[in-house]
């Protein structure tokens, strides 16, 4: 890898992809430097704010966004715990263990899998009525946890538990669940960090879900808010950029500092083979 | 199911009791994810199919008089909002897929060779659209495409390339564009890992063999590394193909389908008939055809995925 030859097409391409790259970084330096500027210069091109000030947010605050925040939080994270208990224990019976229907049970996962989510959202919105819980946080929690996707990448990180090991556990008299607890999870421990992660970026961002699921001001999340003020007839950019920021900082810190589980949860759930 | 697995040879001698425990076991553990997985995937699922079949709105409930067959299946077909999505959301298939593919196989063949943090840099610098969020994007795409004010105008007309100002969003060629624009920055991320990972999975020995025999880069690209990611390459093409299909997000907050719907697609359509039209039977059988559609192409990935690993 070091010996490497510097060719003129290694360095166009170098360039190019720098290019590129500005293009993508831009949109978020704008939000960040604009989201600190001060409300009447928010239409100046300006590539560093002239005034630095906490003035959009001051406005922005006038709207509950701390509790759209909390919301947004909670929403992710309980997906999140939920999704990897049900996810890890379904994933090691499908991987380990011989049983009547398992065939079944896993095509059907993989079926619903393929599916696009978005279709089966107006019958939820009635099921959650009938619930009681439409327009509250956990009628976007449980359909989150529904989702197969974490079966399936669990039952990939289980194929990689020795058999042996199973075996001494229950020679040894270990219990079902003493065996989950103390042999199984250790080993599938790398997949149960990428499903949190995934699922935790992948919940934050499921606005479609939220849309359709939360109506009251005071239930949204910080991505539902922030869409509720763009779409007003007079839209406040200072206090919208703001609002932008502060959903992207969160997500975005999360995402930097666990980007190598995340990118393993992705791999991991793709290509096998 | 698993004849390979050398769990699956002490089980022939399994009593038919001990079977049975495996079998209870096994669902038990199942179980909480069954749940969740019936209540909120199966169940709706069947009432969409179901529901499609009838007039159901919101005055009119499922009832036998409300029952419609197939009616609207077939008013589906002849409604021209609904056509004008489709060729939409056809459009955008056809655009953002190439694209997208070809450019994440770029992006990741420049830099899966990089030393580590420069690979992570770039990396995460594609797939930062994706992790902000689809409100955030459209937010500061929307401010910078502003038709009086926004930085392109602003940009475009002070270094004299437009005399007047361009109305991105409000303009029936131009809107399509700037929406396949943002999609194509919000898609390009997780190609990028797929083909990064990839890349990096290739024979490194092959291609040092390639190139002492004289073979040219693009010889070698050709002969050992395609082979090598083309099961990728068909998963990339298929997830991309998916959430082309489903574009929603941008539409609904960018542009809401106009001007004159020359921006619906399918997906916003279908939210626009359920959620402000109250017609949900009809929605749903736009669900269902929009179903079909993608599982035609979910077919096409399992099979691809498929080859070589045995579930």
């Amino acid at each position: 890898m070091g010996k490497k030859k510097i060719t003129p097409y290694a360095v166009i391409s170098m360039i190019l992809l720098v290019l590129v790259a500005l293009v993508f970084i831009f949109p978020f330096y704008r939000i960040m430097t604009g989201a600190f500027n001060d409300p009447t210069n928010v239409w100046k091109a300006e590539l560093f704010p002239s005034k630095l000030t906490m003035q959009n947010f001051v406005r922005l605050f006038k709207q509950p966004a701390w509790k759209w925040l909390y919301n947004s939080v909670f929403i992710a994270l309980v997906s999140m715990i939920l999704v990897c208990g049900t996810a890890s224990l379904a994933g090691y019976a499908l991987a380990k263990k011989r049983f009547f229907g398992q065939k079944i049970v896993f095509t059907l996962f993989i079926c619903a899998m393929a599916l696009p989510k978005q279709v089966v959202l107006v019958p939820l919105v009635r099921i959650m009525s009938t619930f009681g819980i439409y327009d509250n946080v956990w009628a976007v929690i449980l359909p989150t946890v529904g989702w197969p996707f974490g079966v399936f990448l669990m039952k990939q990180f289980s194929e990689t538990i020795p058999t042996e090991m199973l075996e001494a556990a229950r020679i040894d008299g270990a219990g079902e669940l003493r065996t989950f607890w103390s042999v199984v999870f250790p080993v599938v421990k790398p997949g149960v960090g990428a499903l949190s992660i995934f699922t935790f970026i992948n919940t934050w961002n499921d606005y479609f879900l939220q849309l359709v699921m939360l109506t009251s001001t005071e239930n949204l999340t910080i991505a539902l808010g922030i869409a509720r003020l763009q779409s007003a007839d007079v839209i406040e950019y200072g206090p919208l950029i703001a609002g932008a920021a502060l959903a992207a900082i969160p997500i975005v810190t999360i995402f930097i500092c666990f980007q190598k589980y995340f990118t393993q949860g992705i791999t991991m759930g793709a290509v096998k083979g | 199911m698993g004849q390979s697995n050398p769990a699956a040879a002490p089980q022939k001698n399994l009593s038919h009791v001990l079977q049975r425990r495996e079998t209870t076991v096994a669902y038990l553990f199942l179980l909480p994810a069954l749940l969740f997985f019936a209540a909120f995937v199966i169940v709706p699922m069947v009432m969409g199919v179901v529901t499609s079949l009838f007039n159901y709105t919101m005055k009119s409930p499922v009832s036998a008089e409300s029952f419609v067959g197939l009616g609207n299946y077939i008013e589906l077909f002849q409604d021209k909002v609904f056509l004008r999505s489709m060729w939409n959301t056809v459009v955008i298939v056809v655009v953002s897929v190439p694209a997208v593919t070809f450019f994440s196989l770029w992006v990741g063949s420049a830099i899966y060779q990089k030393t580590g943090w420069v690979r992570s840099f770039f990396r995460g610098v594609f797939y930062l659209p994706v992790v902000t969020g689809s409100v955030t994007v459209v937010v500061v795409w929307k401010w910078m495409f502003d038709f009086q004010r926004g930085i392109f105008n602003w940009a475009l007309k002070s270094s004299g390339l437009i005399e007047k100002n361009i109305n991105w969003l409000g303009d029936q060629r131009v809107a399509i564009w700037c929406i396949l624009l943002i999609l194509f920055t919000t898609s390009v991320g997780q190609p990028i890992v797929l083909y990064v990972a990839a890349l990096g999975n290739v024979d490194q020995s092959q291609v040092e063999a390639a190139q002492v025999d004289g073979a040219t880069k693009l010889q070698t690209f050709w002969q050992i590394k395609w082979p090598a990611i083309k099961p990728t390459t068909l998963y990339v093409l298929v997830i991309t193909t998916i959430n082309s299909f489903q574009c929603f997000a941008l539409i609904q907050l960018l542009t809401s389908g106009g001007p004159s719907n020359s921006t619906s697609t399918v997906m916003y359509y279908l939210y626009r008939n359920a959620f402000s039209l109250y017609r949900y039977g009809y929605a749903n059988a736009m669900g269902v055809v929009l179903a079909i559609i993608i599982a035609i192409f979910s077919a096409l990935q399992f099979k691809t995925m498929n080859t070589g690993v045995e579930y």
